[in-house]
């Protein structure tokens, strides 16, 4: 099987000179799901991809400038879609970008070893009427299997170039990229026409002729590690124990790494105000300094503090993604979640949501179903995470017995999973996939770190981005509230906050909140870490004495009903700045803010007024 | 006979996919077309999805979708 291009040459006769007159050349990538798409695109692009919005499409697209030849062009890494004409939310986007957007070539990468079905794409392409370079990816795969390709006859039937490569190993991209700087050689951009886009019906006869000229295929299971590695790890009885264990595995792998990680980047972030920052603000007003100090730097603070978690969570799942182990998840959990309208893969990114809900929220991208991905996303802020545990166990040891205190964490552990299923069954019908599952199970594979490394980085840039903002803004909305009058102490009662507490008070009375602890609420909305700190300077404790405080003030009751305030209620702005950037939508946004508050006060009042009925209090 | 009924490592042919364009559209794409081999390698438990193999692809699929996919009967295998 030789890798060499074969290329008939660009077909369109148009002439060199309308090259350049629209701007820059666009190439879009297309292919179906798990063909190495993206891995080909990081390998032509490097790491400066970049996510944009486009006209006509409603999710967000990666592209990148490279230079082909002597050209330079923007390249697009398009959804992975099966059908040109079918009906998912990324086949409809593919559609409208290419109706919308000229573009001077398609790229399609189709998987070597299934080309049985993946040459229907390049079949319903090629109606389009644009310029296509079809590269056969996994070549390595392909041959290890002893699937035979004929990617001149292809080409010549095609009629365009085919090109075989293992974008992962990076054989054959040198001639995948010669190729596309022959094709776009005096190809004018154009937009797709609507009527190429309608449906197919000679589509299986083309791809069968097609399939039977130039591809034999001997039948084949998939490689035998695979095999063997899926009867144990897919096993009737021990496949979830596994799976449970490799989840544990990959929970400690991100957080134990990412603590002293963010402990760092917090020593750090103290370091440069002591010497960068203070001197600074010396001389400043007070009200301004403290304006600078805690409200922009400590806003700035909490976004950096998410940036270790967030590579090494990325890491995590591209390991657990890229392998081909994801998809066995989605197997072994489906049975269950299915009946809550959502499937494997939400699982795992709720599991993922104890450790940090930001970047759980984030992954939630793997599932390419607008309803299933938001359903998830309403689910995953109830995940209990680190940063409201920290609270909880300060609060538990202070106020219950040693004995108590364990059952009482337990406790909120398993309310955190009944509120995610429980809002899943409320929602299942309003949010619901549009998609059935129809998961292709792919072999397993090992990742590559350099894929891993991109995906990372352009994950983190993206948050920094789209979040830092509204993140910085939030925090500076809470300092004033609490700061305002700057004259009176901070969070004291005279403040704007101790005002707000004041007037919420017969709300929160019902829950057996004092207006001290609704000031602490209000902090922990920006972030559940500055909790305790923000509860000492309402108290007046300091931070060591805080706990013989809470003890004194918070009966077991009180404390049991702040506790579930604060396991359901909005988890913290990062996670509602992340809610808008992967929902893209306010409306959405709002209702996983209101939602969840809802929900809190409905079960601490519950909670509160029952205990107190109850043990006559 | 239907997908979600054929033993583990029996093979049948695909008489029909049945249901509504969007779902079989997507079946389509995926290999589970007239004419096919295809074969259940696994179930999960408790009703939960098939692990099936068409062509060159290994697919999850659920047992209301598999319930969709009708098998030619082969008189040979005495079902």
């Amino acid at each position: 099987m030789s890798d060499g291009a074969t290329a008939p040459g660009p077909a369109d006769p148009a002439a060199a000179s309308a090259r350049g007159a629209h701007g820059r050349a666009r190439v879009a990538i297309v292919g179906m799901p798990n063909t190495g798409k993206s891995t080909f695109f990081n390998r032509l692009t490097g790491a400066r991809a970049r996510i944009g919005n486009w006209p006509g499409v409603t999710v967000d697209l990666l592209s990148s400038p490279v230079i082909l030849g002597a050209q330079a062009v923007e390249v697009v890494d398009l959804p992975g879609v099966y059908d040109l004409h079918g009906y998912s939310d990324d086949e409809r986007v593919v559609r409208h970008f290419l109706e919308q957007n000229p573009v001077s070539l398609l790229v399609v990468i189709a998987n070597a070893t299934q080309l049985d079905r993946q040459l229907a794409l390049p079949l319903q392409l090629k109606d389009l009427g644009l310029p296509l370079v079809l590269l056969l990816n996994m070549e390595d795969e392909a041959r290890k299997l002893g699937i035979e390709v004929d990617a001149a006859t292809l080409s010549r039937e095609l009629a365009m170039p085919v090109v075989l490569m293992s974008a992962k190993h990076g054989l054959g991209c040198a001639n995948a990229t010669r190729a596309m700087e022959g094709a776009l050689r005096g190809s004018v951009p154009r937009r797709a026409s609507p009527a190429a886009l309608a449906a197919d019906d000679s589509l299986e006869a083309r791809l069968d002729a097609l399939v039977d000229r130039a591809v034999r295929l001997p039948v084949h299971a998939p490689p035998g590690l695979t095999v063997r590695l899926d009867r144990v790890l897919l096993h009737p009885w021990l496949g979830l124990p596994l799976f449970l264990g490799a989840m544990w595995l990959v929970f400690e792998a991100v957080y134990t790494l990412g603590a002293p990680l963010q402990d760092g980047v917090a020593a750090a972030l103290e370091w440069l105000k002591g010497v960068a920052l203070l001197p600074l603000t010396a001389g400043v007003a007070p009200a301004l300094r403290s304006f600078l100090e805690e409200g922009v730097y400590d806003g700035l603070g909490t976004v950096a503090s998410f940036l270790p978690i967030l590579v090494l969570f990325f890491l995590m799942l591209g390991l657990v993604e890229d392998s081909g182990y994801l998809a066995r998840a989605a197997f072994l959990m489906d049975a269950f979640m299915a009946r809550l309208g959502l499937d494997g893969r939400s699982f795992v990114m709720q599991l993922m949501g104890f450790g940090c809900n930001v970047p759980a929220l984030m992954g939630t991208r793997v599932m390419r179903s607008r309803g299933l991905r938001l359903l998830t996303m309403l689910t995953i802020p109830f995940s209990l995470c680190s940063a409201r545990l920290q609270v909880f166990v300060f609060l538990t040891t202070a106020i219950f017995s040693s004995k108590m205190a364990p059952v009482v964490l337990f406790s909120l552990y398993l309310l955190s999973f009944a509120a995610a299923f429980l809002t899943a069954l409320l929602y299942r019908r309003r949010l619901v996939s549009d998609e059935p599952l129809l998961l292709e199970l792919p072999p397993y594979r090992a990742p590559s770190l350099r894929q891993m490394w991109v995906r990372a980085w352009s994950e983190v840039s993206h948050f920094l981005r789209e979040a830092t903002g509204f993140i910085v803004l939030g925090v500076v909305l809470v300092w004033l509230l609490t700061h305002y009058p700057f004259d009176v102490p901070a969070a004291g009662p005279e403040t704007l906050a101790g005002r707000l507490a004041a007037w919420t008070h017969p709300l929160f009375a019902p829950l057996g909140f004092d207006s001290l602890l609704s000031v602490s609420l209000l902090f922990g909305f920006v972030a559940k870490e500055i909790v305790l700190g923000a509860m000492a300077v309402i108290y007046g404790a300091g931070e060591g004495s805080l706990g013989g405080v809470m003890a004194d003030r918070l009966t077991a009751v009180q404390a049991y009903s702040f506790m579930l305030f604060v396991l359901l209620y909005t988890p913290c702005l990062s996670t509602v700045a992340v809610l808008r950037q992967e929902s893209r939508s306010w409306r959405f946004t709002a209702l996983a803010v209101a939602w969840p508050l809802a929900l809190a006060w409905l079960a601490s009042f519950a909670f509160y007024q029952g205990a107190t009925a109850l043990l006559g209090d | 006979m239907t997908l979600d009924v054929l033993p583990p490592d029996q093979t049948a042919t695909i008489a029909a996919v049945e249901g509504e364009t969007a779902l079989t559209s997507r079946m389509r794409a995926m290999g589970l077309r007239v004419g096919r081999e295809v074969m259940v390698v696994r179930r999960s438990r408790r009703g939960g999805p098939l692990q099936v193999r068409v062509g060159s692809t290994d697919l999850i699929i659920r047992p209301r979708e598999a319930r969709l996919v009708r098998l030619r009967a082969r008189p040979a295998d005495g079902r």
